[in-house]
Order: C-alpha cells, then sequence, then structure tokens
C-alpha cells in the first residue's frame, strides 16, 4: 500500500466500529424483518418456516384489527401532535417574555420529557385509576360526575386518555425547539414593528411566524415519526386493551411477536409501518441535508 | 413580542398562564413523589386524601428490602455505563472522520445515521431478539448493551458531529505544522476540547439507556433485568400497592430528572439535527 492509500482509506478506519456495530444492530435486524416477513415464521417452531411470499402481507390487509389499529394510528398521531404543538408554541412563546424566575420556568417545564415512558405510565395509569384516582376525586368534587368512572377500562376514553398522557410527555419538546427558533428571530424587527405602530398580533403574524416555520417544521416532521412510532406507554398503560380500543399499528405488530410468537406477520406489520413513514421521513431528511455541507 | 409589559399586565398575561403551564408538567410528578411518601392506609381512602396523614420512608424500605428493586438499579446503572461506553467508543472516531475528512460516501452515510435512528423499534426488536438468543446473549449485559447501540451509536455520532464542528481547523493545522502526528493532535488538542461536548452526549446516552424499556424488556430476564421492566412487572404483580409502584417510580425517575437539569441547556443543538430521540 502506498501513502496515497492510506491516506484515502484513513476515514474509512475510524468509522470501522461504529459501521460495524449498525451493521450488526440495524441492517442485519431490518434484512431479516424483509425475509421474515415473506415466511410463516413462528417463533417455537423456525425450522418449520416455509417461504410464503406475500401472503402475510396480504392477510395483514384483509385483517380487520390491522384497519382498527392504523384507524387508531391516525387519530393518535394528528391529536398527539397537534396537541403538543399548541401547547409548546404558547408555552414557549410565554417563556421567550421576561419575568423574574423565567430561567426557573426553563428548566422545570421540561421536566416531563426526561421522564422514562414506565413512569409516564405508571403515574399517569394512577391518575386514571377507578378506586382512588385523583382525577375521578377532582371531577366528582367540581360536580362533573357524580361517580367514579373507569377512564382507562372504557373502550370510548382509553385511547384519549393515554394520549393525553404522551401529550403531556412530549409538549415540552416542541417548547424548547421553538424557543430556540424565537431566539433567533432578531429584536430589532420587533422594535421597527414597535415604531410603525404594528399590533402583538400583526407581529406576530409577520414576524414571529416566518422566523420559527422552518423550526417549527422541522419538529413537526420529527414527533410525527417518533410519535407514529411510540407503543411503550400504551403498552405500558392498557397492553392494547380494552378489546383492541388502543391498539395502533407499532402495537400490534409488536403484539403478535411478543404474545402470538407470530414473527413473519409481525414482521409484514412492521414493514407496512416503516413504508408508510418513509414519506415523512424522506421530507426531514431532505431538510437536513442542507446541514451538511456545513 | 419583546414589548415591555406594565407590570399588573405581565403577572396576568405571562407570569400566572406559565404558572398554570408548569402545574400541568409538574402535578403528575409531583403527584407520584407525595404517594410514595403516604401510609397504605391514606392510599385506600376516596374521597381522595391529599396531604399524607403522616410521612412515611415505609414503601421505600419495603421496596429496597423485600424485592430485587436494590439489584434492579444496579442493573440499569451497569447498562447505561455500557451504553455510554459503546457509544462513545464507536462514535467519537466516527464523528471525528465526519467533521475532519471529506470522504466519498461522507453524505451518504451521515444520513444514514440519521435515518436508521427513525426506523421503528418493532421493525428491529424481532430479528435482534433471534440474533441475540442464536449468539446465547439473552438476559447478559453484553447483550443488552449491544441493544442499546441502536439509538446510542446514530445519537453519539450526530451531537459530536457538531461539536467537532465547532472547534476550528486552524488549530489542528498549527499542531501539524508543529509536528505532531493526526492521533497526537486528536488526544493533545482536539479531545480536550471537545469534552464538554463529550460529556454532555454521555450524560444523555445514559439518561436514554436508563429510560429504555422496549428492548430492555425482550432481552434482559432476572439475571440483568433493568429497572424499567421490573416496574413494569410490579405493576402486575402489586395492582393495588400504589405506594410501593409510586416509590419505585420517584428511584427511577429522580436522577435523571436531575442529569436532565444538567445538561438540558446544551441539548437544544441536537434537539434540531434531529438526533436527539424523544
Amino acid at each position: 500500500m502506498n501513502h496515497a492509500t492510506v491516506r484515502a482509506a484513513t476515514p474509512y478506519g475510524f468509522l470501522l466500529p461504529a459501521l460495524v456495530l449498525t451493521a450488526l444492530v440495524i441492517l442485519y435486524p431490518v434484512v431479516q424483518t424483509v425475509w421474515y416477513s415473506v415466511q410463516d415464521y413462528i417463533l417455537y417452531a423456525p425450522d418449520d418456516a416455509r417461504f410464503v411470499g406475500f401472503r402475510n402481507y396480504a392477510a395483514a390487509l384483509r385483517d380487520e384489527v390491522f384497519w382498527i389499529s392504523l384507524g387508531h394510528s391516525a387519530v393518535w398521531v394528528g391529536g398527539i401532535v397537534f396537541a403538543q404543538l399548541a401547547l409548546g408554541l404558547a408555552t414557549a412563546l410565554l417563556l421567550n417574555q421576561s419575568f423574574w424566575w423565567r430561567g426557573l420556568a426553563r428548566a422545570l417545564v421540561i421536566i416531563p420529557w426526561a421522564l422514562p415512558s414506565v413512569i409516564i405510565g405508571l403515574m399517569w395509569t394512577w391518575i386514571y385509576d377507578y378506586n382512588t384516582g385523583v382525577l375521578n376525586d377532582i371531577l366528582i368534587r367540581m360536580g362533573v360526575i357524580s361517580q367514579p368512572f373507569p377512564w382507562l377500562a372504557s373502550p370510548a376514553t382509553a385511547l384519549g386518555c393515554v394520549m393525553l398522557a404522551l401529550v403531556w410527555q412530549g409538549f415540552p419538546f416542541f417548547a424548547v425547539m421553538i424557543l430556540a427558533g424565537l431566539q433567533t428571530v432578531p429584536r430589532e424587527l420587533y422594535e421597527a414593528a414597535e415604531i410603525d405602530g404594528a399590533t402583538a398580533f400583526r407581529q406576530f403574524v409577520h414576524i414571529t411566524a416566518p422566523g420559527i416555520a422552518g423550526i417549527v417544521a422541522t419538529a413537526v416532521l420529527l414527533r410525527i415519526i417518533w410519535v407514529a412510532n411510540s407503543l411503550d406507554v400504551i403498552l405500558v398503560m392498557t397492553g392494547g386493551g380494552p378489546g383492541y380500543a388502543t391498539h395502533t399499528l407499532p402495537l400490534y405488530a409488536f403484539l403478535r411477536a411478543y404474545s402470538g410468537m407470530e414473527f413473519g406477520s409481525a414482521a409484514a406489520l412492521a414493514l407496512l409501518l416503516t413504508v408508510m413513514l418513509l414519506a415523512i421521513v424522506w421530507l426531514y431528511v431532505t431538510r437536513q441535508a442542507r446541514e451538511l455541507d456545513a | 413580542m419583546s414589548r415591555r409589559l406594565s407590570a399588573r399586565k405581565r403577572i396576568l398575561l405571562v407570569e400566572i398562564p406559565v404558572l398554570a403551564i408548569l402545574a400541568f408538567a409538574l402535578a403528575p410528578f409531583l403527584w407520584m413523589l407525595l404517594t410514595s411518601v403516604k401510609p397504605t392506609s391514606d392510599l385506600s381512602v376516596f374521597p381522595v386524601r391529599y396531604w399524607p396523614s403522616r410521612f412515611t420512608l415505609e414503601h421505600y424500605a419495603m421496596l429496597l428490602q423485600r424485592t430485587s428493586f436494590a439489584g434492579n438499579l444496579l442493573n440499569s446503572f451497569i447498562i447505561a455505563c455500557g451504553a455510554v461506553l459503546v457509544g462513545l467508543v464507536t462514535s467519537v472516531p466516527a464523528a471525528y472522520a465526519f467533521s475532519r475528512f471529506r470522504f466519498g460516501g461522507r453524505r451518504l452515510l451521515m444520513t444514514g445515521f440519521l435515518v436508521i435512528n427513525m426506523f421503528p423499534i418493532v421493525l428491529l426488536i424481532i430479528p435482534l431478539f433471534v440474533l441475540m438468543r442464536n449468539l446465547g446473549l439473552i438476559d447478559t449485559f453484553i447483550g443488552v448493551i449491544i441493544g442499546h447501540s441502536t439509538f446510542s451509536i446514530p445519537f453519539s455520532i450526530w451531537m459530536l458531529v457538531s461539536y467537532f464542528n465547532a472547534i476550528p481547523r486552524e488549530l489542528d493545522e498549527a499542531a501539524t505544522i508543529d509536528g505532531a502526528s493526526r492521533l497526537q493532535t486528536i488526544r493533545l488538542v482536539i479531545l480536550p476540547l471537545v469534552m464538554p461536548g463529550l460529556v454532555t452526549t454521555a450524560i444523555y446516552v445514559f439518561i436514554t439507556s436508563w429510560n429504555e424499556y422496549l428492548f430492555a424488556m425482550m432481552l434482559s430476564g432476572q439475571t440483568v433485568r433493568p429497572v424499567t421492566v421490573a416496574l413494569q412487572l410490579f405493576i402486575g404483580e402489586f395492582t393495588v400497592q400504589w405506594g410501593l409502584l409510586t416509590a419505585g417510580g420517584a428511584l427511577i425517575a429522580l436522577p435523571v430528572a436531575i442529569l436532565f437539569l444538567l445538561v438540558q441547556r446544551r441539548i437544544v443543538g441536537g434537539l434540531t439535527s434531529g438526533a436527539v430521540k424523544a
């Protein structure tokens, strides 16, 4: 090997450990998943697995639970991301004002986002508890309901209740992102608008909104991806029940693999989810790719 | 939006709404802490008794003495440290290469590390379980730690690239002119400067690994079971013992909440680059 070859190979040498491990824990599993998805692979009888072509996919599309889960996923992603954005935007605008305890408020508001999903599930399950939960207690004291209501055990309310826990966990993410965006908007613009007599509302529409649009779009794309993928809080709070009331697509795929041991059909479900998310991921990556040349 | 408000307007339009949001953000957490120090008799009454009749640490004592929880805490600590070690050892050289070299496939590989961070966990977890079983790594620290490298490596690389990029290349060149080899330059010039970024990345990987549930559940058994999985099993086992469960929740959540407050300011950069999983 001559000197030039060594020089050209150096960056790849630095990358080697990360690439090898990533190939093992991500690329190999993805390829395996694709391979499982065209077999009738059952965990306890791997040697009996036969090639079945697209039968797992066809079965998924005929499966009523798949469509129920997909519908829930749409409600789940749309509802959570919208509520997190609204609450996060309000929080960011407020925390951008000056008041003497602003630093403390900025630090504390982020706490929900740092907590593990198991704890979030635990806390909210305790709040929603039928017998001694604090939500029932507050609503009874306020006269909204006359007797305790089983929030997580009722098909009508279970999904909404788990969604509220997710909104709670994720809104600080939007708040922090948007706050960072707000701080990049030049102050002089507001001062100039002030002199021109623009109202606070017009300042928001013409200065603030365009200034943070980019970061909001990035945040929304990221949240859509992660909220669509997230299943651990549902798993902890309801396990997908009652019935199929809190089944989302990733949870359904997970349950098929974990409880049903049907890795073939679970893999097909996971891939269907991935394909649906690919468009969002692509949008996000093309936005981020601009930064790579820095 | 930076107009100066009168004191009364500020209290009404800013401080009170901020207080309401903070109350929403903190109430579930504080309620869990408060529940964990109430005697059992306070927890079974309805209407709810808000303030404890007396403060007690009995749930914590029982959790640590009568269950496996102390061991689970240790397991979580070992796994999180392992995840940090694996993440940094593989990512520091990789991030250095992305920052300091221009080579074929650089853009593609960097984008690749971003995209894999967004794969659904369900896509990876099934074959990873089969792989670990075939390698005999189920219920070992190595197995769970390797599982956690699915998020620790992409995250660390993206965070560290931005920290490396912040160090002027002129410093590398100056060191080279002074006769330092590449490795000497890294060791004596770059690493000391990137150390704060390294610490932030390490703490964040530690928190993410400590908090992680799905990989840990699939890849661990009784021997290396971390706290998140143990607590979830307790929820099934001690259904109505909310004192015990919330004490466990508090012991898991307090360390990460404190660590998070230490690094949160520095994480914003990683947020916008999409590297921080949330």
